[in-house]
This record gives C-alpha cells, structure tokens and sequence, in this order.
C-alpha cells in the first residue's frame, strides 16, 4: 500500500456532507483503490456521520462492497491490492490507511457482517464469544455477561438462552445473521459495516434485522451496502450513491430519495438504470 | 424418402443406439464384476490357504527353520513400530507443509512449480524413497539400518498424501469463515490454529489414515535399506526400569515387517512355509481393509458433523 499525501489534503468534493450536523466518525478523504492495475475506487470523500445509518448504494460493480472493505482493511488479506488516501476515525483522528497501520488493530474497530450468514460451526456461545477471546477476555464470568449483552442486542437472546452450547448450524438463516451481528458487537466496535445483509434472507428475517440496524445507531455507527433501495430508504439517515468507482453524490437519505441533484442518482434511483 | 420411410429409418437406428448403450452396460457390469471377482478370490484364496494357520501361537512366535513353529511376532511388532515412526514423521511435516501451501503461501510462479513436484512425489516408484533413505538416513546421518531409517523412509513416501488430504481438506472450507475469523482482528495463525485445523481434522485424519495404509504394505523401500529378513528378537523396550524410565533405543533396531517376513517365507519351498505366507498376508490385507474402512466411516462422520 501506498499513500500519496497529496490525494489525502484534497478538499471534499462532490458530497454535500454540510447537511449533516452530526459529528463525523469516519473521514474518508480521496481514497483510491487498485486491484492490480485496475483501478476500483476513484477519489471517495465522504464523512460519515456517527451514530447515524450510512447506506451505500449503486448497481453492480460501482465499488460500494470495495470500499465498506477498505474501512476494516479486509483488502489486505489478498494480494495485489493498493490503497491511497485516508480514512481517520474519530474523535482521535487515527489514519486507518497509513501503511504503518495494523489491519488487525483497524479490524477490532470496525466490526463486519457478511452477505452469507457465516458462522462458525461451533456452539452459539463461542461463536459471539470468539471477538472477546481474541482481545484476551478469558474469565467466563466476564464472557458470559458480554455474550448475553451481545445476543440481548442483537435481539436473539430471548431464542437462544436455553441452547447456548448448541451449534450455531442449527439455527435458521436469519437466527444465524442476527448471531453475526451479536459476534460483531460482542467486542463493542465503533463502527459496524454490514455488506448486504439481508440478502441471503427471507422478507420475515429481513425485517428484523432492518429493526435491529435501527436499534443499533443508538451505541454503534453503522454503514450499510445494500442493492436494495427500499431498505435503504427505511433504514439509512445517510445515503451515498457510487457508479463507476465514484461517489456521485452523498446526502440524507429524504433529500436523496426526493430530491437528488444529480441526474445519474435520479436515474439510479427512480429505477431507469441499476 | 417418403415419410413412412423416414419413420422406419429413424427408429431402426434408435433401436440400434439403444441396444449399444444395453452392451455397454452389460460390458461395464461384467468388467466391474470380475475386477472385484480377482480381489475376492485372492482373499478366498489367501484364506484358504492361511487362515488354519493362524493362531495365538503364530502370532506370538519369532520366525523359525521350522514351519510349524515359526511366526509373525517380530514382523508385526516391526510394522507396528514402523507405522509409528512413519506417522510421527509424515504428519507433523506433511500436515505444515499443506497448511503452509494452502493457506500463507502467495501463488506465483515458484509456489506452482512446489506444487507440481509434489504431485510427481507421489508417483515417484517406492524403491526410489528407499535408495535416497539408504543414502540419506543410514549412511548420511549414520541411523543404520535401523526402524528409524526405514520409518522415515516410508514418511517421505506417504508426506505427498498427507500434503494433498490436508490442502484438500482446508479448500473445502468456505472463504466466509475465514473472513469472519480475520474480521474480528484474528491473525492467519489463529483462523488456522482456533478454526481451519479443528474443521478439516476429519479430512486431515482420513488423509493420513490412507496414507499408512499405503505404508503399511510397502516392502521394496525396506528391502533397500536393508531390513533383515529373519529376526528372533524384539527391538529393545521403550519403558525401562531405571532413570529416565524412557529410552529411544529401539529407534535404533534392526528390524523386519509383515511384507518382509511374507516375502522371505514365498521364496522358500515347502508347503507349509507357503501357508504361513498366506497366513502373514491375510493378517495385512485385514489391517489394510480395516484401515480404509476407518477411513472412510471417518470420513463419513466430519461430513456430518460440520455442513457449510
């Protein structure tokens, strides 16, 4: 990786991030992504407001998945992948993109669920307990309180308390997303990236992890891709459109729905492309 | 043609690609039949010749001038130890190497050209793992014509397979799990260490399980190194009554195994020399069977237990 100062001092452009009032949390200035020689994400700015919904939306390929990976550094973990710019997180202002950053130390900030429920084939408790291990909690009277604060808030605890050392395979679809996203608050994260959550999931199962993500806001800020609109309209305060490796425009999700500026948002969201 | 023609025409030709797929099946019937007829009869064969001949005193007898009296004590106690030696070594070494390969190497040029070669170890002919054995562990590293060298010897022979159920075994791991284990801050060692090793152990176990089933009937690379054919002696006992009450120095031992001990006794004349071969054969050709059957009632269960 690496990082060109001159793309982080770049002014925001193309957002208009002044219409959210609330404290940004993440600050992403001028990143620029590379898969090889392939260039993924083209100059990304956004601030992304705290305990806020933040939606990323776009069709297919637009880089929304690429860049909710650059914030846990999950780009990482395969090669030929570069980055530029910078991500801070607030309210210290750590640069998560300096090379000299550790993906690990960005990846126990920045909590993830996947598309796919994926749990690993272990008992329900271990599964949220896992996180908490890594960061070397160990006493069981410890784990077990922040195991059922974590399944309490991810609205599963009242399905689960009498099986907990059951495997976690033995839930449905939904039970087990909902399971990922008590193993991704277990370790109290500041930010909760969700790619695509839902779907993998019936509407039933959708539903409840949209009121979840609503709960959630409360203590975590969240960012969420998602290829569908309508739930980005119910759930998102924010909403930033990507095409093509840019963000095209990023507002609140009213103004974004009704009254988009850009002629492509317009297109994208009243359903003539996408 | 007129259509009635063309009618005619047509199903001739169905009736006759009909009847070739019928011969096709009756021919691949017949040849599966009699593959399995030739094991089958080797086994009657080998049972009807042998299995009078097996008892506690064949078992627990060291070979003998005598037929009657002779028996398999030192060759299964060899094979035994052997199959020690060879796990202890091909499991450590060929289980690394495929976590190794599978989960940190990059893929590039070099990793490919490793990864061709092991797949030609495997089929580099066995006396060939006993001529580098003989030059490497027993005159090289002076380990003499010893358990040590000849398990060793049979390590490297079986490292390709072990290599290959454990790359096999991590692949069928979904990429999800692994991200949810990095996602949550864990390092590579610890996804492998916490999750990919506990969720391929079936698969890594039945690899290695096969594997010494493989060894277990080797003969070429022990002749090659020298394992003697008639011992009537047990290699020195591993507990001992004095300080520090462990020693390696059967390690050391010369020694011989089923297949040896098999093999000496066809080269002799005698019926009854004859019949302890068939006897010493049925004995291995059980343990084999049993150990494939272990391997895939093992297979079967890791199959169950953890579905992705």
């Amino acid at each position: 990786m690496s990082i060109s100062p001159e793309n982080a001092r770049q002014a925001i452009p193309e957002s208009d991030a002044s219409e959210s009032k609330a404290l940004p949390k993440v600050q992403i200035r001028g990143v620029n992504f590379f898969y090889g020689s392939h260039q993924v994400l083209r100059n990304v700015s956004m601030d992304v407001p705290a305990l806020k919904v933040t939606a990323l939306i776009g069709p297919s390929g637009c880089g929304k998945t690429t860049l909710l990976r650059c914030l846990n550094r999950m780009h990482d973990l395969y090669p030929g992948n570069r980055y530029e710019g910078s991500i801070q997180v607030q309210p210290d202002g750590t640069d998560i993109l300096r090379s000299d950053m550790d993906p690990i130390q960005v990846r126990m900030r920045f909590g993830m669920v996947f598309q796919k429920p994926n749990p690993f084939p272990k008992s329900i408790y271990e599964n949220v307990a896992y996180g908490l291990r890594l960061q070397g909690m160990n006493r069981r009277r410890d784990l077990d309180e922040r195991v059922e604060k974590a399944l309490r808030e991810a609205a599963l605890w009242e399905e689960v308390k009498s099986r907990l050392h059951q495997m976690a395979h033995n839930l449905s679809g939904g039970q087990q997303q909902r399971l990922c996203i008590a193993r991704a608050i277990a370790t109290d994260p500041d930010v909760v990236l969700f790619d695509e959550p839902t779907s993998a999931l019936d509407p039933i199962a959708t539903s409840k992890i949209e009121e979840l993500i609503v709960e959630l806001k409360k203590r975590v800020t969240v960012m969420i891709v998602t290829h569908n609109l309508q739930q980005a309209g119910r759930i998102s305060d924010m909403t930033a459109f990507m095409y093509l490796g840019e963000l095209v425009e990023f507002g609140e999700t009213n103004r974004m729905f009704t009254n988009p500026t850009k002629p492509q948002t317009e297109d994208y969201i009243s359903g003539r492309f996408g | 043609m007129q259509p009635e023609q063309l009618q005619k025409h047509q199903e001739g030709r169905a009736r006759r690609r009909r009847a070739i797929d019928r011969n096709f099946r009756r021919l691949g019937f017949f040849l599966t039949l009699s593959t399995l007829g030739i094991l089958g009869i080797l086994m009657l064969n080998l049972a009807m010749n042998g299995l009078a001949r097996i008892d506690w005193q064949f078992m627990s007898s060291f070979p003998s001038r005598r037929a009657g009296e002779a028996g398999i004590l030192s060759a299964w106690v060899g094979t035994l130890l052997l199959m020690l030696v060879t796990a202890s070594a091909a499991i450590p070494f060929g289980v690394a190497a495929g976590i190794y390969l599978e989960e940190y190497a990059p893929k590039n040029r070099w990793t490919d050209f490793v990864e061709i070669n092991i797949a030609n170890l495997a089929g580099v002919p066995s006396i060939l793992y006993g001529l580098m054995a003989l030059g490497l562990f027993v005159y090289q590293f002076r380990f003499g014509q010893s358990l040590l060298s000849g398990g060793l010897a049979l390590g490297c022979l079986v490292l390709p397979i072990v290599i290959v159920a454990t790359r096999e075994s991590l692949r069928t791991i979904p990429s999800g799990i692994r991200e949810a284990a990095f996602a949550l801050g864990a390092t590579r060692w610890q996804a492998v260490w916490h999750h990919l090793l506990p969720y391929s152990t079936g698969g890594i176990a039945t690899g290695v399980i096969l594997a010494m089933s493989r060894a277990i009937g080797e003969s070429a690379p022990l002749i090659t190194i020298g394992a003697l054919t008639f011992i009537a002696f047990l290699p020195p006992a591993p507990l001992i009554s004095h300080a520090p009450f462990v020693s390696v120095d059967w390690l050391f031992s010369p020694f011989t195994a089923l297949p040896i001990q098999m093999f000496n006794w066809v080269s002799r004349p005698g019926e009854e020399f004859q019949s302890n071969a068939a006897a010493a054969g049925l004995i291995l050709m059980v343990i084999t069977l049993s150990m494939n059957a272990a391997a895939i009632l093992l297979r079967r269960r890791a199959q169950r237990n953890i579905t992705w």
